[in-house]
């Protein structure tokens, strides 16, 4: 029995988790408007917090956050769970299923089966939603994947027991109230308000617009410091933070465009589309930046192509971001 | 970006069994979901993960070659497992994932634990005990 649930692809996971769930129970919420309400634009680089010898970097908050702050935001409860035992954790889900309930599930990607090889790390805070059972195996809505998929009961139970960094331990979650009416409007003001703070006002230095000058600061030393090759290693992993994984482009900036656009419609601001065309702008530039990068990597960069001028453009990315996140500040008061 | 801009630079990363949702504008100014087969710079940054992956096996197994280590050496570089990866998902002690590095140790495990290894790579035993590398995602086109 496969509930009647509409699998629509996303950019990301847990953006397009939490779209397709609400889709489900009649909130219809497009992938942007998750993402903008759930405050997920941010930017992260921790020189001293390292993963493979190479510094973390990030183009949103924690995994999970975006989810916990929609959800909060437009009232809905949600019932999670994680546990100890293997075997309750895929009865749990069994029982769910009988009820007719899809369930979104936290999963790891190096054993997911049916997932591109070279896309499959040791990545655990991939989100997907189980809709139900059929000839023995599991039907699955990958938001990232084009259309749906299919995993045996020991192939889902070995994701769900993923093991390393934000293990899911089988965590399972569903919706279990919706209220009858949505103050979208709220919703998002909150949410624009709240990206604002994050961006614009964390006191330390590895957050938002001052984490962005910080890493432009540090990647002209990179060369120097760490030499040719390693350098190239943290560029790469840098690009592939931006662009790899399912950021819809430009590390979330054209995803985040789209929800101003959206917004701007719905609360009536016209402000927040000329705010949506300075952050394509900006997601354009991040863009720029990442073609450069990639020469480098590549041994075959130009005249002009350096970490020199890759630190200056990030110093510009930094400035247009500050600006328009406090025009945003000022639209939404 | 603009929607004429969604690259379609298509190096066989997603082995064709999806394509990327991205975001851009048409021309009327209107944000649009545009899927895209890749894009050259963010496939240049897989591949350079991947080579030097690569690159990392490629110089133990020499070492499994030449007796040095076992073949869950090899693998852990080729999956990217430390020591405590490997133990929290094979279930066994850190100090014993240790001691099966050495081609010694490694010969007299048995069937059961050589299963829970391949299991962590996802491969077979044989492949596990023959060092055969098929947990590279690109090995069948070589």
């Amino acid at each position: 029995m496969i509930v009647d649930f509409k699998h629509r692809q996303a950019a990301h996971c847990e953006n397009g988790v939490t779209s397709n769930i609400f889709r489900y129970y009649g909130v219809d919420l497009s992938e942007a408007m998750a993402f903008g309400i759930g405050s997920g634009l941010f930017f992260i680089y921790m020189p001293f917090l390292k993963y493979n010898g190479i510094p973390v970097s990030s183009f949103r908050p924690l995994p999970g956050m975006i989810f916990k702050r929609a959800t909060r935001l437009l009232g809905i409860r949600i019932y999670r769970k994680a546990f100890r035992d293997k075997t309750a954790s895929m009865k749990a889900l069994d029982e769910a299923l009988d009820r007719h309930i899809p369930v979104g599930l936290q999963v790891g990607v190096f054993h997911l089966a049916y997932f591109p090889r070279p896309y499959r790390f040791h990545f655990n805070a991939h989100n997907l939603v189980v809709l139900g059972r059929e000839n023995g195996r599991y039907v699955i809505s990958d938001p990232v994947m084009e259309s749906l998929e299919s995993l045996s009961y020991d192939e889902l139970l070995r994701v769900r027991w993923a093991r390393g960094l934000f293990q899911p331990k089988g965590k399972m979650y569903y919706p279990v109230k919706i209220p009858g009416k949505i103050d979208l409007a709220s919703a998002i003001v909150k949410g624009i308000r709240k990206n604002c703070r994050e961006m614009l006002s964390i006191p330390i230095p590895f957050l938002g617009v001052r984490g962005i000058r910080y890493l432009a600061r540090d990647i002209r030393r990179w060369p120097a410091k760490l030499g040719d090759k390693k350098a190239a290693l943290h560029l790469g992993q840098f690009i592939r933070m931006q662009e790899e994984i399912g950021t819809g482009g430009a590390g979330f900036r054209f995803i985040y465009a789209a929800f101003l656009q959206e917004a701007s419609k719905i609360l009536n601001k016209p402000r927040l589309q000329e705010l949506s065309e300075n952050m394509t702008d900006c997601g354009d530039r991040w863009r720029e930046f990442a073609v450069m990068a990639a020469r480098i990597i590549k041994n075959r960069s130009g005249e002009g192509e350096s970490y020199e001028a890759m630190s200056a453009m990030l110093l510009e990315i930094a400035d247009r971001e500050q600006a328009i996140f406090k025009e945003l500040r000022k639209a939404v008061t | 970006m603009k929607r004429e801009q969604v690259p379609q630079d298509d190096d066989r990363l997603m082995e064709g069994r999806t394509r990327d949702l991205c975001y851009a504008v048409d021309e009327n100014g209107e944000y649009v979901q545009v899927l895209s087969t890749g894009w050259e710079p963010k496939n240049a940054a897989l591949m350079q993960a991947w080579e030097e992956i690569g690159e990392q096996a490629k110089a133990i197994y020499s070492q499994v070659q030449a007796g040095q280590v076992s073949p869950i050496a090899f693998f852990m570089a080729q999956c990217m497992f430390d020591i405590k990866l490997l133990s929290d998902y094979t279930g066994l002690p850190k100090r014993k994932v240790k001691a099966h590095l050495e081609p010694e140790q490694f010969r007299r495990l048995d069937a059961e634990t050589l299963k829970s290894y391949a299991e962590a790579f996802n491969i077979t035993v044989e492949d596990l005990v023959n060092c055969t590398n098929t947990a590279d995602p690109f090995s069948e086109e070589k």
